[in-house]
């Protein structure tokens, strides 16, 4: 039997996305059609951690899942460009991105349950949209799995988990049996490049996609936590004043003065 | 809605309570205001807990809940989990609240799915709304949106974003009530702590720094963070960095400030070459005064800086800092 690593990328509106173009209608973000998503960061770090266990076990098999509506195939596509083997897409009117991760949680844990045979989960530490860092614990949870959160090294031997936690001063080294989930964290290292067999392999690969219904999921089993009341840009209220030098030197010489003027320094 | 008011999850540090906890509890006495006649609890897990919740009381508790065992000490969180689950159902409140540190952020989403709802995470307020329930007010999309949600679950479960509450003075008056939970510990350790390494950190902390000199893409490798750094020690300051220079590898992701590293408050924060991405800003948007150095005009920085200089800084910070030279000599 392979390893099976199923990994969770989301599609999320780019982060670099300018406040500026950010703008927000009613209860959703809203970006102009010209600014393509991306995969969260942190996913693809997962990504790359799923390829490095894969790259020293002997038979190991990687799944994405994704989770959402709208998706741009070939945003979705680039785990599989970057050496992933299948992309199953959860499609459904139902999982629409929203703030409350109940949805996003039952219906990521239903779909491992249907896959049946998941050795190990990698996901990303957040998502660059809600930060909520809340779905990989959340599915351990609900599964009964050991989780180990924002990890910067995985390894698996003979079934068992060993991974490197980020602590504020340092790092800690935990162990599971598995099947176990864990969060990545960015100091893993910058996810691979995929290269052009990769992304050729990627065109071919016709994603599978399963609805909530295919999940057995409706409407009561999503009872929702939260309520969104309100989504709206937060106001500055810094007026900035700018230190205007003859040149560079000068602009530092007096931004000293006026620090100290202020009474800042 | 049941009442039973707000438990906090309490956390240690060193022994004694946490600010975190401290602060938290103000945050709970605040949205207690609203609900006559409810206490406010915290859950202490640890050893040799009588202290801290002498002091729990001062600030503001009226029960402290204790899980009294050695096996809290490096804080695994399936412990702490199943701590958590037990004292809920056993004190009933209405929400439960703790601080996003690095243990709540595994601890509280886990009690929260294990209480069949999610987490209201990483909350800049709390309030309660009319009809009695918990209303988070919640920074998203790395700060470029504000959320404001009502929890829907009972009980609703919150953290708290760092320093949003200061801790109430302590009155060494105040009474409370400690009441031991029983919680069966054996085989609830399920990823099991091997070994921690610390990596010793220079000096002072970043979160109790007063001044931070912070370091960006912008200065192109590591060797200018050893200018910042003779600026920090001139100021009597710490050094941080942006998300891009530690995963550069120009410094250690312990100099992390923002949304995924620290969250510090100091008096000053002078940002050099940091283009003020939300996902950074999120990490120091409550320094009471923020200065930036940056080429670009455009950058996002200077829209939440109070002074800006434009300009290219291998020029501007020689010339600022013989300047603080003369002037604190």
């Amino acid at each position: 039997m392979p390893l099976h690593i199923v990994v969770l990328a989301k599609q999320v509106v780019d982060p670099e996305t300018p406040l500026s173009a950010f703008q927000v209608d009613g209860r959703r973000v809203v970006v102009p059609s010209n600014m393509s998503p991306v995969v969260n960061g942190f996913d693809e770090q997962a990504v790359e951690a799923a390829l490095r266990v894969k790259e020293q076990t002997a038979d190991a098999h990687i799944t994405i899942l994704s989770l959402g509506t709208d998706f741009a195939l070939d945003v979705v596509k680039k785990p599989l460009a970057m050496g992933a083997d299948d992309l199953i897409l959860l499609e459904d009117p139902m999982f629409e991105n929203s703030i409350d991760p109940t949805v996003a949680v039952a219906a990521l844990t239903a779909a491992i349950r249907k896959l049946g045979d998941v050795d190990l989960l990698l996901a990303g530490r957040q998502a660059s949209d809600w930060d909520n860092a809340q779905v990989p614990l959340g599915i351990a949870e609900t599964l009964g799995w050991p989780v180990a959160t924002v990890a910067k090294k995985v390894e698996v031997n003979d079934a068992m988990l060993r991974a490197e936690r980020v602590l504020p001063e340092g790092h800690e080294v935990v162990e599971a049996n598995l099947p176990a989930v864990v969060s990545v964290s960015n100091e893993l290292g910058t996810p691979r490049y995929p290269n052009m067999r990769g992304i050729m392999a990627a065109r071919r690969v016709q994603p599978t996609i399963w609805t909530a219904s295919d999940l057995g999921l409706d409407a009561a089993l999503l009872a929702p936590a939260f309520e969104l009341m309100e989504l709206a840009k937060p106001q500055s209220n810094v007026e900035t004043e700018m230190i205007v030098g003859e040149d560079d030197e000068d602009a530092g010489r007096k931004l000293a003065l006026r620090l100290r003027e202020a009474r800042v320094l | 809605m049941a009442g039973n008011g707000i438990l906090v999850i309490g956390e240690l540090a060193g022994g004694a309570l946490a600010t975190s906890t401290l602060e938290a509890i103000a945050t709970a006495r605040g949205l207690a205001a609203s609900l006559p006649g409810e206490p406010v609890g915290v859950l202490l897990t640890g050893s040799g807990l009588a202290d801290a919740a002498q002091t729990a009381i001062a600030h503001g508790a009226d029960l402290v809940y204790t899980v009294d065992s050695p096996a809290f000490e490096d804080a695994p969180s399936d412990l702490l989990v199943a701590a958590a689950h037990a004292t809920v159902a056993q004190a009933g409140p209405r929400s439960v609240i703790g601080t996003k540190t690095l243990v709540s952020r595994d601890v509280l989403p886990r009690l929260a799915f294990r209480l069949g709802t999610a987490l209201a995470q990483d909350c800049t307020a709390l309030a309660v709304d009319d009809q009695e329930r918990l209303l988070a007010t919640r920074p998203t999309y790395g700060g470029n949106a504000q959320a404001t949600i009502a929890c829907l679950g009972s009980p609703a479960v919150a953290t708290v974003r760092a320093k949003t509450t200061d801790p109430l003075e302590p009155d060494a008056a105040r009474t409370g009530q400690v009441i031991p939970v029983e919680v069966a510990l054996d085989g609830v350790l399920k990823t099991r702590p091997i070994e921690r390494v610390e990596q010793a950190s220079e000096g002072l902390r970043l979160e109790d720094a007063k001044v931070i000199v912070s370091g960006g893409r912008g200065l192109g490798g590591p060797e200018p963070f050893k200018q910042l750094d003779v600026l920090a020690t001139l100021l009597g300051g710490a050094v941080g960095a942006s998300r891009a220079a530690c995963d550069a590898g120009w410094v250690s992701s312990s100099y992390q400030v923002g949304l995924t590293g620290k969250t510090v408050t100091p008096d000053l924060y002078i940002a050099v070459g940091i283009s003020g991405a939300s996902q950074h800003m999120a990490g120091c948007s409550n320094a009471k005064t923020i200065v930036a150095i940056n080429k670009d005009p455009g950058a996002n920085i200077f829209k939440e800086a109070r002074f800006g200089v434009t300009g290219d800084w291998e020029k501007v910070l020689p010339a600022f800092v013989e300047q603080l030279h003369e002037l604190l000599d």
